[in-house]
């Protein structure tokens, strides 16, 4: 395998520099809004870094939004702008519970996460080819119709008798094994590890990848080389699905205490939304994906000791990501930087 | 009957303000060769700081122009960098819609000291023109329906709206016949971000009297499929912006309505809104068009 070091130097960078621009914009945000933007990072990225606890728990943050990522990734590899998976996310975690307290293993719990996650995902697949339906507009559409469904099954379908905060739980027999204890860590991260290197072989290594990739680039090249673009289509939202699917069952077969929806959904919200802004700093690229997941991931992990001991709310870690997104946006930020630099 | 009737109409209306708005805005910026999907994080941001504007003047009006020049703001950093900069239109839309969701999330509790929702007190709310014991009528509506009316006019009935319009249709014709292209194109995406972001801050200091965030609830997309429904036409857009409020409407009513709860949970009719647009687009892609360089940038050769 080669590895094509000059090419990856320059989106490299220019992810690196959105990720300062971020952090830069969110500590002027902070400074405005009354808080001590130094305390704050100092206290984000020693409570994500500074331990082997806080990597823990780093990487059991990283590890549903490099799934979700990877749905996002796939879709731009193929041209499409598929941001649907934040409603795949629901039904991959609500069909992991369902299945695995049918039959109490992993296996199960996994492919409950991987169907649920193809059947969501197979409605704007083909609303697209049949109908030409813009998949921006039907996946933020289905997103909704998805958090209202379910919720409804979360608090009528499958309450918790015992407990009203959250669901039936997924039974001890399917549960991942934890990597540290006391930690939130468990072996599902491998699976997100695992999933991003699968979509790197399937994406260059194989014809269907090949047939995805080509079909992004450019539609018309593509069917000019007797490529089929609609079934480009319908494949990448498929493998999209799959990837947030599992991120759903991952998340609560994987990551203690609740091993359960918790209230309001809380434990499994946003996944598809931080998804975006991963796989765009990733350049859209799996192997990208794993370390800007990693990195949202920390941001993730320090926010809540960022709220502890500075006291700023967590959701500001939301809004650097958002910051990172808008950089990400600038065509090249490096050439446009050095320009300005020299001036 | 006629109580039933005259409410529903009334918050059809109502619910109509940020759909047409911002589907106006949508439809002026892609005449022109802008896409821009940030619209749900304008109309966020926008109620955000809208209501904050309206609360420390003590003036919904100027809440409402606040929300205006935050959503002005955003569409000149779009424009900055989809039409100066030659960026994607698509990424910093989206970039902007993430960045909307931490602004709030983070911004409720920083500002009001409040847990994810802050209510607009009532006296910084815009006082409506029209009282009916089934709902009030805010002059927003009346405001709204003359923007898309003048919109209209503008766009197909005068030199400036040609050119608008031939920016988005042969930008290389425009730029051969003088017409500073990128020039129409940014100040196109600044108008139609600004009328977002006064639908945005309408919501918060005016219809639903409340900061939360999901405030916007999916409202920015719907715009943008009933920008698609209206064939890139202001007129129709207000016409389609009426059908998809009487939806949105009728999931907000339905969701404080406990009789309608016991019949069928409020749960599915919450997606309605999302369902009728999604029935709607669907249903009619394939016989409308958009402007012929939506979505490309222009480079001079």
């Amino acid at each position: 395998m080669r590895v094509d070091i000059k090419g990856f130097a320059k989106p490299l960078v220019e992810s690196l520099i959105a990720i300062v621009i971020g952090i830069v914009v969110g500590g002027i945000i902070l400074a405005f809004s009354g808080y001590s933007p130094v305390k704050a990072y100092v206290a984000l990225f020693d409570g994500a870094v500074g331990s082997k606890y806080g990597w823990a728990m780093t990487l059991s943050a990283a590890t549903p939004i490099i799934l979700t990522a990877l749905t996002f990734g796939i879709g731009a590899r193929t041209g499409l702008f598929n941001i649907g998976g934040e409603g795949t996310v629901y039904f991959g975690a609500i069909a992991a519970i369902l299945l695995t307290n049918l039959w109490g293993n992993i296996l199960m719990g996994l492919l409950g996460g991987i169907i649920a996650g193809i059947a969501w995902m197979a409605i704007p697949a083909f609303l697209k080819v049949l109908r030409g339906v813009n998949e921006v507009v039907s996946t933020i559409m289905l997103n909704w119709m998805a958090y209202f469904i379910a919720l409804y099954i979360v608090l009528q379908k499958i309450p918790n008798p015992e407990d009203p905060n959250k669901t039936i739980a997924v039974p001890a027999s399917a549960r991942f094994p934890i990597i540290m204890k006391g930690s939130e860590l468990s072996w599902a991260f491998a699976i997100s590890v695992i999933a991003a290197l699968i979509t790197y072989y399937i994406l260059w290594h194989t014809e269907l990848g090949y047939e995805l990739r080509v079909s992004g680039y450019n539609e018309r090249a593509a069917r000019y080389g007797g490529i089929n673009p609609k079934k480009a289509v319908i494949w990448s939202f498929l493998l999209g699905g799959i990837m947030s699917g599992l991120a759903g069952a991952t998340e609560v077969m994987g990551r203690p205490p609740s091993y359960a929806i918790s209230q309001g959904m809380a434990n499994i919200y946003g996944y598809g939304f931080d998804g975006i802004g991963v796989s765009l700093v990733g350049r859209n690229h799996p192997l990208g994906i794993i370390f800007s997941g990693i990195f949202f991931g920390m941001l993730k992990a320090g926010a809540t000791a960022m709220q502890i001991e500075a006291g700023v709310p967590l959701e500001m870690v939301r809004m650097v990501q958002g910051v990172i997104v808008v950089a990400v946006a600038v065509p090249g930020l490096l050439d446009l930087l050095k320009r300005v630099v020299r001036r | 009957m006629i109580e039933a009737v005259i409410s529903t109409l009334i918050g059809a209306l109502t619910a109509m303000v940020p759909l047409v708005l911002t589907s106006v805005g949508a439809v002026v910026s892609e005449r022109a060769g802008v896409v821009n999907i940030g619209y749900e994080g304008i109309l966020l941001m926008s109620a955000f700081f809208g209501a904050i504007f309206a609360e420390i003047t003590g003036s919904p009006w100027i809440g409402l122009l606040g929300g205006a020049f935050i959503g002005m703001l955003l569409g000149m950093l779009h424009g900055f960098i989809t039409v100066y900069l030659k960026g994607d239109h698509v990424i910093p839309g989206i970039g902007v819609n993430l960045l909307a969701l931490g602004v709030v999330a983070f911004g409720i509790p920083a500002y009001w000291g409040t847990a994810g929702q802050h209510q607009v007190p009532t006296n910084f709310r815009v006082t409506p023109i029209i009282n009916t014991p089934y709902g009030s009528l805010s002059p927003m509506v009346l405001v709204t329906i003359a923007i898309a009316i003048l919109t209209h006019w503008v766009l197909f009935r005068t030199p400036l709206g040609l050119r608008i319009r031939a920016v988005g249709e042969n930008p290389e014709a425009a730029d051969a016949l003088g017409i500073n292209v990128e020039r129409y194109r940014f100040l196109a995406t600044v108008y139609g971000a600004t009328l977002a972001g006064l639908g945005g801050a309408f919501m918060s200091v005016d219809w639903l009297g409340t900061v939360t965030k999901q405030l916007s609830a999916g409202r920015g997309f719907i715009a943008l499929a009933n920008m698609v429904f209206s064939g890139w036409n202001p007129l129709r857009a207000l016409l389609g912006g009426f059908i998809f409020g009487f939806f949105d409407n009728l999931s907000v009513w339905v969701r404080t309505n406990p009789e309608v709860q016991r019949i069928i949970p409020w749960q599915f009719v919450a997606t309605l809104p999302y369902l009728v647009t999604l029935i709607i687009v669907a249903g009619i892609i394939g016989k409308v068009r958009p402007p012929k360089a939506d979505g490309k940038p222009y480079k001079r050769e």
